[in-house]
């Protein structure tokens, strides 16, 4: 284990020289992803102009609203940091044969494949997320207990758990297929579910739906489990979902791997 | 150093159809993956969906800016179709790599105009999306009919297909003249991540835009939606569907298509001069 985090660091300050030797272009890709951000956060405040709440008595008000949003973007970048650079890297690593110089290493393959790329500029959002956060929890009716806040790290890093092993099923999608050029896409759509309060997927389509991304996908847990902790009022259900969220991160680390070993054993190399 | 060769008719034609013909294979060479990418993009609209019919369970409104929360749906749904002719994943960054690694220049050594290659291979493109978009879109729009309102007159309609044809040039142009900013510049990702989010909010692929009447630019009697009007943007998502939502009508409409063809004619000469000048300092080394 201390092998692969020495490892880790290794790549992490490799990609930290990189992106040093590219400042202007780091600056920049951090401006990119507080533009999306920023443009995000506007729709939120032109949907609040025109309503109190985001669905009739969900406590989703304006600022427990943005605390979710906040959760939201600190999981988010930790991904898109971590995680994501590498897997985008598989899809041409499978189609042009690159990838069996990555199963010769005597190294975990997943290991290597998921977290040899630290992309640093996508902790860009992920401090304006713990800003917002701070803004939000000052100027919200309710204050978060002491417990709330010993447990939201832990849970963001379920969430983290979670959003990672959707990563690697992806990933192992990209080897049964040959190409997945839609990854980086797939991920955005599907993340996307995760983007609101669980209580908008309600009704005789919604309900179904928020059954489906809450036990067979639990992207719907990701961020509102942190985030209702956080934001809400930590009573009744809200513990029931924490240890669904514990649950559900340590369940999806386990198939992703499995899938993931799955799909690499039917790896055909396509290089010459 | 371009050199658009002066063919007759039929051989331009046979070029053409040649091209559209390699483009489809091309494109139908990862099934797989294509029919993946193309199921995937009716996602973001069920969380929009779910969104909105929250937003109107929690307020007392009737409705947003003209809109009951059916229009809404039926908006985003009809954003979906304009976006399916006038989004154009992976031109701009196409081009401006075939420009940086120099594989652009066997566009310039033979008879085929560049221009026209893209247009035939995007042509292509958009049928195979169609023809395997055809299905899903048919789930949907039958699942969902109940949130549109009665179907528009002929003229409407006329009107509606027209807006879609031309935004699919715009989208076109537009996106291949941003391309085209590799010949002045090494890396154009930043801009073109630049020109996405421009685009995505200003488009109305985000909200109806005319939430944005309500907003106000600092300038007397003048909103965000009124500067908006005047911009590319909205002929991309927005128009076409508030066309067939009947949202815009009469003179409005008459100047909005005017304004939309505009803008198809200024970027279609954009794209040729940003051509014809990058061709022109492009110099390339080896084999």
């Amino acid at each position: 284990m201390a092998r692969y985090f020495s490892i880790f660091l290794t790549f992490a300050r490799a990609c930290l020289v990189r992106d040093m030797t590219f400042r202007a272009n780091f600056v920049l890709e951090c401006l990119t992803s507080l533009g999306w951000m920023s443009m995000n956060l506007a729709f939120y405040l032109l949907v609040f102009q025109f309503t109190p709440e985001i669905g009739k008595g969900t406590g989703w008000t304006r600022e427990p609203f943005f605390a979710f949003v906040a959760t939201g973007l600190i999981i988010n970048s930790i991904v898109q940091a971590l995680f994501m650079p590498s897997a985008e890297e598989l899809t041409e690593m499978v189609r042009t044969g690159g990838l069996d110089g990555v199963l010769v290493q005597p190294l975990d393959a997943q290991f290597l494949l998921s977290m040899h790329r630290v992309d640093f500029s996508s902790f860009a959002n992920g401090l304006v997320g713990v800003g917002l956060l701070g803004w939000a929890v000052s100027r919200m009716d309710h204050t978060p207990p002491a417990t709330a806040w010993l447990l939201y790290p832990f849970l963001i890093l379920c969430g983290v758990a979670i959003l990672y092993a959707l990563v690697i099923m992806l990933a192992a999608a990209t080897i049964l297929l040959g190409r997945n050029q839609s990854l980086y896409d797939f991920w955005f759509y599907l993340t996307n579910f995760s983007r609101y309060p669980a209580e908008i997927y309600a009704g005789p389509w919604g309900g179904p739906l928020r059954a489906l991304c809450t036990f067979v996908i639990p992207i719907l847990l990701v961020v509102n489990v942190p985030a209702r902790v956080i934001a809400l009022p930590l009573e009744g259900q809200a513990w029931g979902l924490v240890w669904l969220a514990v649950t559900a991160a340590m369940a999806s680390l386990v198939v992703s791997r499995i899938v993931f070993q799955t799909a690499l054993a039917k790896y055909r190399s396509a290089s010459s | 150093m371009s050199r658009a060769a002066a063919t007759p008719l039929l051989p331009g034609l046979r070029a053409w159809w040649t091209m559209l013909v390699i483009c489809l294979e091309e494109r139908l060479a990862y099934r797989g993956d294509f029919i993946l990418g193309t199921a995937m993009r009716f996602l973001p609209i069920v969380t929009q969906v779910f969104l909105w019919t929250a937003v109107f369970a929690a307020t007392t409104r009737s409705d947003i800016a003209g809109y009951s929360r059916t229009d809404i749906v039926a908006y985003y749904l009809l954003t979906m179709v304009t976006r399916a002719f006038s989004s154009m994943p992976g031109l701009a960054g196409g081009i401006a790599r075939s420009v940086r690694d120099g594989s652009i220049k066997k566009y310039l050594v033979q008879p085929v105009d560049y221009v026209s290659f893209l247009l035939a291979a995007r042509i292509a493109h958009k049928l195979v999306y169609y023809a395997v978009a055809l299905i899903p879109f048919g789930v949907v729009f039958v699942i969902c009919r109940g949130y549109f309102p009665p179907v528009p007159d002929a003229a409407t309609i006329a009107v509606f297909t027209l807006s879609l044809v031309l935004s699919f040039l715009l989208g076109f142009f537009m996106e291949a003249t941003l391309g085209m900013l590799g010949f002045w510049f090494l890396e154009v990702s930043s801009i073109i991540f630049a020109y996405m989010l421009v685009q995505y909010l200003l488009s109305g692929h985000m909200f109806p835009l005319d939430m944005l009447a309500g907003v106000p630019t600092g300038l007397a009697g003048v909103s965000v939606a009124d500067v908006v009007r005047w911009l590319p943007f909205e002929y991309t998502a927005y128009f076409p569907a508030a066309v067939w939502l009947g949202k815009i009508r009469g003179a409005e409409l008459a100047r909005s298509l005017a304004i939309e063809t505009a803008w198809v004619v200024v970027m279609a000469v954009a794209c040729r001069v940003a051509w014809w000048r990058g061709t022109r300092r492009y110099s390339a080394f080896g084999g």
